[in-house]
């Protein structure tokens, strides 16, 4: 039902297959972990890690005959740091091996080096490792209370463990707030969340001592980024580090992060003047690779008698873990939070609180919707329960609240371009036919069986730039020392043609299966009149493409594609000047057309690209306009970003005797803009709601009452599967907006935003009967069925904060 | 290291005489001694499927079978579905032309699934197919395009049309 | 996630193998399909020094019926089990019970000896032998063959009455006659997930009076838990659906579950409560 009616005359707008597919259904892809087996001599790393949450590391002992390296033999590498220049931001460093301090159970303590991973793994059963145990903070509760361990030993400036520390309060907040007809208070959370990619971290350092350059395959989607800061890390020119993500089996954000292995693993391999390889076991990707999405928001709505939303108030709290992750800084999750608690809706006087808190647990990174999975949950749970509490209808409530001219600017400041918001959701409701929806749930009732239906409405950033990003500091000059603040977004490709006439694009962002050289490759081609097969794409390989910040937050085909267009339409601009000479006419009067130039209205057959092209190389004294010798354009494209927008809407049965959800529907209607490629973009989707299903009602990383992770395993966290996973219906509208160049929105993560709040929406409307609804994910069959066993709303149950104790005082 | 055991492994119809440790598991052998590197590992601990192998016919996690028990059987890869280079197995057509991947890391396992099943049970129903689907796991495409590709490939094989009557 | 090192032997013959077996009992481990063994050596929370591959052994697969027992050969594989033709409600419990087990790529390595040594409390196959008072023969070379009747076999968490130079070599189920009906309702997060409760049971109703009754319960107790007082609740009653409501009740009263991240005990007691008429009701007359 999705995708466009008739075969457009574009490569744009076709579901072409992918370019990248038919290697990898042979089995010839080559992720990192092919690298290594295919290097026969390779040594192997495993690392000691920290068992416990909190403790003084006093020795680490192996036995002769077993190479490790510990902080001590680091000593001359710099900790990866990773700052915002704002006041309430506190900074830390974070060291490659944990020096005098563990913070995290997993936290990586010394490099095990052997001749294969078996020989690894038996070496580090012969290592010993004596900590002294400290009192570990395990809940952001226990956190800020006066008197509570501090985690890292720095000054905050507020409450203790407090590194971010964000407010906003508009004018006119507490008359509004104090006029409302009536407040509306809720209380939503999220349980810890893996991105959990299928292919969980590698790395395979190799050193060439010819040329004394380390060459580093890994499982990254910021290859650049991670090159500069390991370079900075280990002291080495940028130069003397290539870094090679090669297939990368899946990303989702937590791959973006500096990790600390890779770090040590060029380390060991420049020490030892080998290759050495890392593949990270399923447990130590649980256990250290980045979590993400434990959050508590109060969200007061103070609403007037028809439902308007006048005032909105949240104080939302993220626990972002033990370190600060690079380059993005542990001020991720909390400040999207702020920025975009309101979303697609018109607020117009918010006032917020947003703070990240550190605990003795993994450190948070972004994963795909970074926040805004809790912040649609907090909105659309708050409007559902506005309407039952006012007696409005819950379509009508959020047609009456969502934005509806453009360009819209949030409390917060954000520019929401042209987007669809009140159409997807008439689109989606109708798709739903909800009046039907109420006989059934009616006539299911009547059996004993008990259906709902959730609407969530979202409004995803895509595609931001270096302003974004600026937002996050305040703004600075630059002077004679380096920049306090890393900020990313533009983007840059090289596009050249060779004397063949066929093209490379070279690439500063980085794919990891969302299909992008073939939808740039779409995009290019329609500038050149040449087809996708005629362009090599080249990605992911500091040797070989431009410096770029690799693909992450929704952000590749609006920006990297905004770039590519941009190199492609220079490129064609010379070869219609080219072909103008040869042919007459002007350029404007030269179309490029199934891999000829040809004057427009002529009947001759013009001249093929690929003579253009020869002529330039080879017969360049030649070229008319007596310009560069070759065929080369750069592209840089760097926007301030573009809302790509959604309704979802979700049909559930619970089984009230098991607290069983089963999905039964679920419906789209989705503006990403232009769609580049139909069948990814539904790709994207369905993905994205897989994850979305999976916050929802099934995964949760669990630690226990001292800090210890429960859930390392697959049999513990708990992906969906295919028999978990609804069909998903997806109807698209397209709004053209002049924030992206090419008019497509990124959709990378709007599935698992919107996915979340739909299902607990639609969980609380089946569990009507019983007067309980859900405010906290995952909704777990044990939680349901307490719900409702207890006529209780579905909450967090919080650890309880241990009493403080004196001497911890002095310890400090 | 500890002592190694000589090994032939028929894979693909190839013989591969090996040296392996007797822990090595199949999967372990298949990428590193075979130089078979289609096969993946994702969890080792035999619940994503992203290492499933046929032997002798039946799917099987190679992570959770050493390489000395293979021995004396015949393990079919991906890289042994396509009969050549030039033809792609229905199911990896099906695959490729449905979206059936992203990333492509869970890939061989659902490939290898899918068609050693279908090769057995040609006549399988969606339903049928979404049980056998269950086994495996995928991060990235939400398995509608899985189920999609699959049942097309199912068609394929039975030699009917690959695209499904629009119902009306 | 790679085993510690061990010496691998694969014997072709029983006898030979507990001749192995007997060498170094406690450091030796029998190596059947190997679905729970092999990850638990993957994540090294087992470490065998010896693994004793019986794969190689005939006569150790396969289902027999002799003397109104059927005698299931301990490497059985849980595909096979699901494939069974057997006729009457022994065949139909199999069936049902074997689909449970795990997804494909574990039914076809996976055996019905191997689930019963392992002792799972949420295994499938260890709830079917305690309702039916399955008895496992088992073999050592030092004292030969022994039987054991499931209530004395199944002891605690991952441990039965077997001896550690033992090997399981089969099972024996008795061939219910077709008085009797049978179900199994588990309830797992996942499709082929280890089940958080399971419920298995076996009625036999004549003439509308119950004659005999049998409930199993995993997940509820570090064994395979037999509901007796859901049994005799039912036993000698009338058939109705009030009598399945009764016996649920009986045995959520009756168990004292653990607590883990999957539920509490008040919510594996409701379980029990929701499951028991699902597996009833799957024995129910009506659908037989």
């Amino acid at each position: 039902m999705s995708g466009p009616l008739s075969e457009p005359e574009t490569w744009t707008g076709r579901a072409l297959p992918r370019l990248e597919d038919p290697a990898i259904v042979r089995g010839w892809g080559t992720y990192v972990g092919d690298v290594a087996a295919r290097d026969r001599g390779c040594l192997h790393a495993r690392f000691v890690r920290s068992p416990h949450a909190s403790g003084r590391l006093i020795s680490i002992t192996a036995p002769a005959g077993v190479t490790v390296f510990t902080a001590k033999d680091l000593h001359d590498v710099q900790p990866i740091r990773a700052v915002l220049h704002r006041p309430d931001f506190v900074a830390v460093d974070t060291p490659v091996l944990a020096t005098d301090r563990v913070r995290f159970v997993g936290e990586p303590i010394a490099i095990v080096i052997a001749a294969s991973e078996s020989e690894a793994e038996d070496a580090l059963d012969l290592i010993e490792v004596e900590i002294e145990q400290l009192p570990a903070v395990v809940s952001t509760a226990h956190a800020i209370a006066p008197g509570a361990p501090l985690v890292h030993d720095v000054e905050f400036p507020g409450d203790p463990n407090t590194v971010v520390d964000g407010r906003m309060h508009t004018d006119g907040f507490d008359d509004a707030f104090a006029g409302a007809h009536r407040v509306v208070s809720i209380q939503v959370s999220s349980a810890r969340q893996s991105a959990m990619p299928l292919e969980a971290r590698a790395a395979h350092a190799a050193y060439d001592r010819a040329s004394g350059r380390s060459t580093l395959h890994a499982t990254l989607q910021m290859p650049h980024v991670t090159r500069t800061g390991i370079a900075d890390s280990l002291g080495l020119p940028e130069d003397d580090l290539r870094v090679v993500a090669p297939d990368v089996g899946g990303g989702f954000g937590a791959k973006m992060t500096l990790a600390r292995e890779d770090v040590a693993l060029v380390w060991a391999s420049r020490r030892m003047r080998r290759n050495i390889a890392w593949i990270e076991t399923r447990e130590e990707n649980f256990l250290a690779a980045w979590h993400s999405r434990e959050q508590v928001y109060d969200v007061d709505g103070a609403f007037s008698a028809d439902g308007e939303l006048l005032a909105l108030r949240g104080d939302l709290v993220c626990d972002v873990g033990a370190y600060c992750c690079y380059p993005v800084t542990w001020g991720v999750e909390p400040l999207m939070a702020m920025a975009e608690l309101p979303g697609p809706y018109r607020v117009r006087e918010y006032s917020v609180r947003s703070r990240g808190i550190i605990t003795n647990k993994c450190p948070i990174a972004p994963y795909r919707g970074v926040s805004r999975p809790m912040q649609v949950l907090a909105m659309e749970r708050l409007f559902d329960v506005a309407a039952d509490e006012l007696g409005i209808d819950k379509v009508k409530i959020r047609h009456a609240n969502l934005i509806t001219e453009f360009p819209h600017r949030s409390p917060s400041g954000l520019v929401l371009d042209a987007a669809s918001h009140q159409e997807t959701l008439a689109a989606a409701v109708e798709l739903a036919d909800l009046e039907d929806f109420r006989s059934r749930q009616a006539a299911a009732l009547a059996q004993g069986r008990y259906l709902g239906i959730g609407i969530s409405c979202f409004a995803e950033r895509t595609g931001y730039g270096t302003p974004a990003f600026a937002a996050r500091s305040r703004p600075f000059t630059l002077g004679t020392e380096q920049a306090p603040v890393i900020t990313p977004g533009f983007e840059r490709v090289i596009l050249t043609m060779d004397p063949s006439g066929t093209l490379t694009l070279r690439i500063g962002a980085a794919p990891h299966g969302q299909g992008l050289k073939t939808t740039l490759a779409q995009v290019v081609c329609d500038e050149l009149g040449l087809r996708p097969d005629a362009i090599r794409v080249i990605a992911s390989d500091t040797d070989q493409t431009p410096y770029g910040w690799g693909s992450f937050a929704s952000r590749a085909m609006v920006i990297a594609g905004g770039a590519s267009m941009l190199a492609a339409q220079e490129l064609a601009e010379r070869l219609r000047v080219l072909a103008a000479e040869r042919l007459g006419g002007l350029p404007v009067d030269i179309d490029l057309v199934d891999g000829h130039a040809r004057v427009r209205g002529s009947d001759q057959p013009g001249v093929a690209i690929a003579v253009l092209a020869r002529d330039v190389y080879h017969s360049s004294h030649l070229l008319p306009d007596k310009g560069d010798p070759a065929l080369e354009a750069v592209g840089v494209y760097d926007p301030s970003g573009t809302f790509a927008n959604a309704c979802h809407i979700a049909e559930v049965e619970v089984d009230p005797l098991t607290g069983r959800t089963v999905i039964t529907r679920f419906l789209v209607a989705e503006d990403a803009g232009r769609l580049i490629n139909p069948a990814i973009v539904d790709g994207q989707i369905h993905g994205g709601i897989a994850q979305g299903v999976a916050n929802a009602l099934f995964e949760e990383l669990i630690y226990d009452d001292r800090g210890v992770l429960v859930t390392t395993s697959l049999m513990d966290y708990l992906p969906p599967t295919v028999a978990e996973m609804p069909h998903i219906d997806i109807v698209h509208l397209e709004t053209i907006s002049p924030a992206s160049i090419t008019g497509a929105k990124g959709v990378g993560e709007g599935g698992t935003i919107g996915a979340p709040a739909a299902i607990a929406n639609a969980i609380s409307d089946a569990l009507k009967p019983f007067q309980v609804g859900v405010f906290h994910i995952p909704a777990t069959p044990h939680r349901v069925r307490a719900a409702i066993r207890s006529g209780t709303d579905l909450h967090v149950i919080p650890l309880a904060v241990p009493t403080p104790e004196p001497e911890k005082e002095a310890q400090r | 290291m500890s002592s190694t055991v000589p090994l032939r492994l028929y894979v693909n119809g190839d013989r591969h005489d090996v040296e392996v440790e007797a822990r090595r598991t199949l999967a372990d052998a298949l990428r590193e001694d075979c130089g078979l590197t289609g096969t993946h590992l994702g969890c080792e601990h035999g619940v994503c499927g992203a290492c499933t192998v046929l032997v002798d016919g039946q799917p099987v996690r190679a992570c959770l079978m050493l390489a000395v028990q293979a021995e004396g059987t015949m393990v079919r890869t991906v890289e042994g579905l396509a009969p050549d280079d030039e033809t792609l197995h229905p199911v990896q057509q099906a695959f490729w032309e449905n979206h059936g991947l992203q990333c492509g890391f869970c890939t061989p396992g659902f490939l290898v699934l899918a068609a050693g099943y279908l090769e057995e049970h040609p006549d399988a129903e969606e339903e049928e197919m979404r049980d056998v689907l269950s086994s495996n796991l995928c991060r990235c495409t939400g398995y509608q395009n899985i189920v999609k590709a699959t049942m097309c490939a199912a068609r394929t094989m039975r030699g009917e049309s690959p695209e499904v009557e629009a119902t009306p | 996630m790679k085993p510690s090192p061990f010496e691998y032997v694969r014997p072709e013959t029983l006898d030979e193998a507990l001749a192995v077996l007997a060498r170094d009992p406690d450091e030796s481990k029998v190596l059947a399909g190997g679905q729970s063994l092999i990850p638990m050596m993957n994540f090294r929370l087992a470490r065998p020094e010896r693994l004793v591959d019986i794969n190689s052994i005939p006569d150790l697969a396969g289902t027999t019926t002799r003397d109104g027992r059927l005698h299931v050969g301990a490497r059985t594989r849980h595909l096979t089990l699901q494939n069974t033709d057997l006729p009457g409600p022994l065949g139909h419990l199999l069936r049902r019970a074997a689909v449970n087990v795990g997804h494909l790529p574990i039914r076809t390595r996976g055996t019905f000896g191997g689930s019963i040594a392992h002792c799972d409390a949420a295994s499938e196959w260890c709830l079917v032998a305690t309702l039916l008072d399955a008895e496992m023969t088992v073999r050592s070379a030092a004292r030969g063959e022994r039987t054991i009747a499931a209530a004395d076999f199944f002891q605690s968490i991952f441990t039965t009455a077997m001896e550690s130079d033992e090997i399981l070599t089969s099972i024996s189920l008795p061939s219910l006659d077709d008085g009797y009906v049978t179900g199994i309702s588990e309830f797992a997060r996942r499709a082929g997930d280890f089940a958080i409760v399971a419920a298995t049971a076996a009625v036999q109703v004549k003439d509308g009076v119950v004659t005999d009754a049998r409930v199993s319960l995993g997940g509820v107790s570090e064994v395979p838990f037999r509901s007796t007082a859901a049994e005799s609740a039912m036993l000698g009653q009338q058939w109705s659906p009030e009598l399945v409501a009764t016996a649920a009740e009986e045995a959520a009263a009756e168990v004292d579950p653990p607590s883990d991240t999957h539920g509490d005990a008040d919510y594996r007691r409701d379980l029990v409560r929701a499951l028991v008429p699902r597996a009833l009701a799957t024995t129910s007359p009506a659908n037989r």
